[in-house]
């Protein structure tokens, strides 16, 4: 038999599994699971997950030939599934992570090595059938070898010199150039895939939105949209908006904190003084119209909790109309200083290969030129029929980087404003139904750093049987391991925080 | 960029908008915080933040402390970048087991007197990360605490009343 070399031509004949929406999911044989696992190292389309539960693998995906997302499910009955990996790198992690926590083998992966599994759990494989062992020395894990006349090694972490979350870093430098960088991530694990097995909705609702903080926003929007695909329900127009002011409140303010880092890193603290204040005021805002700085647990399931008053639309519109000239005033200081572009500049570059390859959403992919943002490209409410600017840039640089923010800010001011001079009136919630059986929602999301998507199966009581989250860091941390190379060491805090991948949000 | 520099130098304080009655008390809690820390210490305080495993909504609020709204460096808190040089740990998140031995390390590693804080409601004893099999527990079930401080997450002002509370406990001599 010829080999297919579209997807879509693999997936024609599959029945879609009722009951999932509203994307379709397959049920596939290991032969189909491994084709399509091909197809994607070919570059036939986006890995978008991969996650396990007791019996199956599941993977998410995108292709240009299918007219919308998919899961394709392969049921694991001796322990092991062939290797997505083994075909396309930007499984190599997510594998690693379901083996520890499930004990699945991925036949003919590349690298075996535990990820997440730092030997001080206690037990192996926590999720599939447990199994009491005694602690492992965390140190006991095989870097890879570099060999080379005059390289050193520099062992960073997991505490860190700032106020930022735990990892450690391995720099193989020959002088000062880096010649390697490897991550050793998982500190933060917390067993949230574990956590997110058989619990109550609103306490699944919780503990996605404290996935990643700094992302709440978008977590929770994505988890209730989830589940309102599963079930089938329609939420007021005007929460779908408040929805949309939270998220973008929640991008700018981001933006602002990684642009100002940027800035502070490439020794130029005037940007860091002046973004941090325009943080500052955003979430000022924030907390007066939601009663929350980060405006966590704001959305859920049916709606939002918190309706916006008058004046609340007018303290956010005078707060908009103070930032954006100021704002305005650093974007040209930013343009103007050629020191500070001397640092940003062809620094810390990913190619367009790379983010295409890892399917990099966010800054990092638009930055080296891959045109994707979901609130464009898998429109959802309140996105839905807006003409939305998407910046793209070529260079794939540290510059490029600050720039797409500094875009996205402008554009999320400028629908803020649009969506609050003409908030739609009504209600902000609706109740959640009793369906009476097993449903299945999946949803993504454009957090600031990138797409996060959100699966679960709710089962026919409204619990939560399985839910799995899976942030964009996971598809940016390791391009940044290429983004160094050849960079200087004392570079890489400048490039990390022009990354700004999520610790928590990867480690789970 | 001269002309920027030139008016920030001239300009008063930043405040932007109307702030909320706490951020109105920021003078006051700082110049309660400089007092207790000159009387404790002779000098400013060294704070070495840690995440022990949190969300990182803990980490964005302790850090707009050091922004210019907050700039707590005026009222005399330091963040430091090695626990060698930390009178007090900031720790934050439900304490994973694979953070244990790193939070265990650096508290070693903090000369005495020193003080453990332990930042939201994670370090406090969070019950949402608190069944899992990769979880320790609460701050305290790791290193001595000195103070809790509630929230998730704290707002940055509750973080400064909450390192007053810290150094009132400190000068009476009362330890965890
Ligand atoms: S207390 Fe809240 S904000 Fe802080 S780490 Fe825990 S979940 Fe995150």
């Amino acid at each position: 038999m010829a080999m297919a070399t579209d997807i879509a031509a693999l997936l024609a004949d599959q029945a879609p599994l009722p009951g999932h929406e509203p994307w379709p999911r397959y049920q596939v044989d290991a032969l189909l699971w491994t084709d399509i696992g091909r197809l994607l190292g070919a570059g036939e389309g986006d890995l978008l997950g991969l996650w396990a539960e007791r019996d199956a693998v599941h993977l998410a995906l995108r292709a240009p030939t299918l007219p919308s997302p998919c899961v394709i499910s392969l049921p694991v009955t001796d322990g092991a599934f062939p290797s997505i990996g083994h075909h396309h790198a930007p499984a190599i992690r997510l594998e690693r992570a379901v083996h520890d926590l499930y004990g699945f083998i991925a036949h003919d992966a590349q690298d075996e090595r535990p990820w997440l599994d730092h030997g001080a759990w206690g037990v192996r494989v926590p999720l599939g059938v447990p199994e009491e062992v005694s602690p492992r020395d965390p140190a006991d894990y095989p870097m890879l070898q570099v060999r080379g006349e005059g390289l050193h090694q520099v062992p960073v972490g997991p505490v860190h010199a700032g106020i930022i979350e735990p990892g450690h870093f391995r720099f193989t430098a020959n002088g000062e150039t880096v010649v390697r960088l490897e991550q050793r991530l998982g500190y933060t694990h917390k067993g949230i895939d574990g956590l997110l097995t058989d619990v109550a909705l609103p306490q699944a609702q919780r503990i996605v939105a404290r996935v990643s903080g700094d992302s709440t926003v978008a977590l929770s929007f994505a988890f209730a949209r989830a589940v309102e695909a599963a079930l089938g329900i329609a939420v007021p127009e005007r929460a779908q908006v408040i929805r949309g002011v939270m998220a973008e409140l929640e991008r700018i303010a981001n933006h602002f904190g990684d642009i100002g880092a940027i800035g502070n890193d490439a020794s130029f603290p005037l940007i860091h003084a002046y973004c941090g204040i325009f943080r500052e005021r955003v979430l000022a805002a924030c907390d007066a119209l939601f009663s929350h700085r980060l405006m966590m647990d704001e959305i859920i399931p049916g709606g939002v909790v918190q309706n916006i008053s008058a004046a609340g639309i007018a303290e956010l519109v005078a707060a908009l109309d103070e930032i954006e000239p100021r704002f305005a005033q650093i974007v040209r200081l930013y343009d103007d200083t050629p020191s500070l572009q001397d640092r940003t500049c062809f620094t810390g570059i990913v190619s367009n290969e790379l983010v295409t390859r890892w399917a990099a959403g966010g800054h990092v992919g638009r930055a080296s030129g891959r045109d994707f943002d979901t609130r464009r490209d898998l429109a959802y409410a309140p996105y839905l029929g807006l003409t939305l600017a998407v910046p793209l840039f070529k260079s794939g640089d540290v510059d490029a980087r600050v720039r797409v923010r500094i875009r996205e800010v402008e554009e999320s001011i400028r629908l803020l404003r649009r969506w609050l001079a003409a908030l739609p009136d009504g209600e902000v919630i609706v109740n959640i139904p009793r369906i009476g059986e097993a449903r299945e929602g999946i949803a993504m999301v454009e957090a600031f750093r990138g797409d996060v998507l959100v699966w679960l199966r709710l089962d026919a009581d409204g619990r939560v049987a399985r839910c799995h989250v899976r942030d964009a860091s996971w598809f940016q941390w390791p391009l940044l391991e290429a983004a160094i190379e050849n960079n200087i060491v004392a570079d890489f805090p400048l490039c990390n925080k022009s990354f700004n991948c999520s610790y928590a949000g990867h480690d789970l | 960029m001269r002309t920027l520099l030139f008016r920030s130098l001239l300009s008063a304080p930043v405040t932007m908008g109307a702030p909320k009655p706490e951020i109105a008390d920021l003078e006051e809690v700082g110049a309660a915080l400089t007092a207790r820390a000159r009387k404790l210490f002779g000098r400013s305080i060294s704070i070495r933040e840690v995440d022990a495993g949190s969300c990182n909504g803990c980490e964005l609020e302790i850090n707009a402390l050091n922004n210019a709204v907050y700039d707590v460096e005026r009222f005399g808190i330091r963040f430091v970048a090695s626990p060698r040089h930390a009178d007090v740990l900031l720790v934050t998140g439900p304490v994973t087991k694979n953070m244990k031995v790193a939070l265990e390390r650096t508290f070693d590693a903090t000369p005495a007197p020193k003080w453990v804080v332990a930042v939201g409601d994670c370090a406090a004893g969070c019950g949402i990360f608190q069944a899992s099999y990769a979880v320790v527990g609460s701050v305290a079930d790791v290193v001595p605490v000195d103070l809790h401080i509630k929230g998730c997450p704290p707002r940055p002002i509750d973080l400064l009343r909450g390192l007053i509370a810290l150094m009132d406990l400190a000068t009476a001599g009362k330890r965890a």
